[in-house]
């Protein structure tokens, strides 16, 4: 059964995305996409590839949503205070929403963006290459209270619950492969920045995060003035102050300020799911370790879904189980 | 501006792409070469490529790690830029010359008169000076299908203001270092507003939502402003595209 979603609070933080817009660097349009890719490759392994086209990315005070059919859920990404109508849910498990009821995300616990998958998925149609909003390309906008989804049929509603030993454990500095400025740099002033202490700063979206630290800024040998050229995902750019920002999904496809280097893909989650405050530390590593730390979207979904298994309730929430079956007439009872 | 010999670089560009950076400075010649070399990157149609995007210097190029990697990308870059001399790049075509009505002074282009006097001309004569120039699309950027369109004569080698303008309106035409932008967007800006166009940089619902191409020429013809105002009713804003092969 397909149906809707209604969002019944929404804001500036809560936005349609998915894994971007590929190949219009050309046309001065980045990638975008979910400002954590890790979220959506977590989504597809708990409740399959529909559910992760199209995610809703949630981040700050959260949203809130209903449905017309009976569709199974999941969090992902950042930890959020969330809830099925009275009762508390978790993230990267399976959850049941049925019509009538109320599902609220937020506010952010720990990390800054926590998406919200659907096991059928969204029917949002493409623009541009992609079905999320881009909000620098001004292609899509936030999602506001009162707009409604087409919601994908989930297939098996009545599917057990599942869970997800989410693999984010990284630790220790934030990798940094170089790039075509890297060398513009003196050695002195690589050294000092990975020495630095960083604070992740208030100042960030999902354009870029700024990098607080004491003491003076990074800066070229000669403070050239650089031709605009292209910048990529995970570019540590310092700006005019020597301030560095690492820039995220939604960044400018040119810029002039020159770059120290790039967080790998592997870090960069990490990076963007920092709170304000958070400590960071970056190393320069060399192109053969940064080769060797990638990992394909099928190689890590491939390890995410080997660490899904049933989830075993806790007998507290039986109770709320029993009543959910009475109510939706959608389990079949092959299940027990 | 003047061209010395380029020594085009190839350096890493994050995970998946390799840039091939012609010169450290803009200038025709390198912009000539990055266009041509992108085209010619693309008839190569090396293994494993997933994107390949021209920028004012340098042109990028995507791979799928999967099957690909820098050393071996790298490698087939570095032997097409030896097969070809790249200080004389005929641009690649066929490609569209677009002809866009401008509405110049005024309220359309505050800044035409500081402009002109910079350039030390009068402002019919700096109107003549921009109208009578073919453009090229240098690179798009920014904000989707924005173009940086070059090169206006000498005289206009004017630099940026450090007093930035609050915001120009979408498709203004504003000017400096002999470039002129088309913004696609509202924006602030330190160059220069000296024209309005009504050219539709990006719109995301059509089919091709991206008007120019890097390569593209563009001529500015004048209108006047109630003519402009007339061209509103129009999605095109009057723009016309001549294929020139």
């Amino acid at each position: 059964m397909s149906g809707t979603v209604l969002v019944t609070a929404g804001g500036p933080g809560v936005t349609l995305q998915d894994a971007g817009r590929a190949g219009q660097t050309g046309f001065g349009l980045s990638r975008g996409g979910a400002s954590d890719p890790m979220a959506l490759i977590e989504a597809e392994a708990l409740l399959g590839a529909s559910a992760a086209d199209v995610c809703i990315e949630i981040s700050g005070m959260g949203a809130r949503f209903q449905v017309t059919a009976p569709t199974r859920i999941a969090l992902t990404g950042a930890t959020a205070k969330a809830s099925i109508d009275k009762r508390d849910i978790k993230g990267f498990v399976t959850e049941l929403l049925l019509p009538g009821q109320t599902l609220a995300v937020g506010p952010i616990i720990d990390g800054v963006y926590c998406y919200l998958s659907f096991a059928g998925g969204l029917n949002v149609p493409l623009r541009m290459g992609g079905r999320g909003a881009h909000l620098l390309g001004r292609i899509g906008q936030h999602l506001k209270d009162g707009d409604t989804l087409e919601l994908g049929c989930d297939p098996a509603p009545d599917s057990p619950a599942r869970k997800l030993d989410p693999d984010r454990t990284s630790k220790g500095p934030v990798r940094v492969m170089p790039g075509p400025q890297t060398e513009l740099f003196d050695e002195t002033v690589r050294q000092r920045f990975q020495a630095t202490e960083f604070t992740r700063s208030a100042r960030g979206n999902r354009q870029g995060v700024r990098m607080d630290h004491d003491g003076e800024g990074f800066a070229t040998a000669d403070q050239l003035a650089l031709v605009s050229d292209f910048i990529s995902e995970g570019d540590i750019q310092m700006t005019g102050d020597g301030r560095p920002f690492v820039l995220l999904s939604e960044h400018q496809t040119t810029g002039g300020y020159p770059r120290i280097g790039t967080v790998i893909p592997a870090d960069l989650p990490r990076v963007a799911q920092a709170v304000p405050g958070t400590k960071l530390t970056f190393q320069l590593i060399s192109l053969e370790d940064a080769e060797a730390a990638w990992r394909s979207k099928a190689d890590i979904l491939k390890r995410l879904k080997s660490r899904c298994s049933a989830l075993v309730r806790d007998p507290r929430d039986i109770p709320e189980l029993m009543s959910m079956n009475l109510i939706s007439g959608v389990v079949s009872g092959r299940e027990s | 501006m003047s061209d010395t010999k380029l020594q085009p670089t190839v350096h890493i560009q994050g995970p998946d792409a390799v840039l091939v950076r012609f010169s450290d400075r803009l200038s025709d010649t390198a912009n000539r070469a990055a266009l041509r070399f992108a085209d010619r990157v693309e008839r190569a149609a090396l293994d494993g490529i997933v994107e390949i995007a021209s920028a004012l210097v340098s042109v990028l190029v995507r791979f799928d790690p999967v099957s690909s990697g820098h050393t071996e990308l790298s490698a087939s870059l570095q032997a097409l830029l030896e097969s070809e001399d790249w200080s004389d790049s005929a641009l690649p075509s066929p490609r569209t010359l677009w002809h866009v009505p401008v509405a110049f002074g005024g309220d359309y282009g505050p800044q035409l008169a500081s402009v002109a006097e910079a350039a030390g001309v009068r402002e019919t004569q700096a109107v003549e000076d921009i109208t009578s120039t073919e453009l090229r699309v240098l690179a798009l950027g920014f904000a989707p299908g924005q173009p940086y369109l070059g090169f206006l004569p000498d005289a206009y080698d004017l630099p940026r203001q450090t007093d930035l303008t609050a915001e120009v309106p979408a498709s203004s035409i504003v000017l400096a270092v002999r470039q002129i932008v088309l913004f696609a967007n509202p924006a602030p800006t330190g160059w220069r507003q000296v024209g309005q166009s009504l050219l539709p940089c990006c719109r995301p619902e059509w089919e091709k939502p991206v008007l120019l191409s890097a390569g593209d020429g563009v001529r500015f013809h004048a209108v006047g402003h109630g003519e402009l105002e007339a061209l509103r009713s129009d999605p095109m804003g009057g723009v016309k595209g001549e294929v020139m092969s």
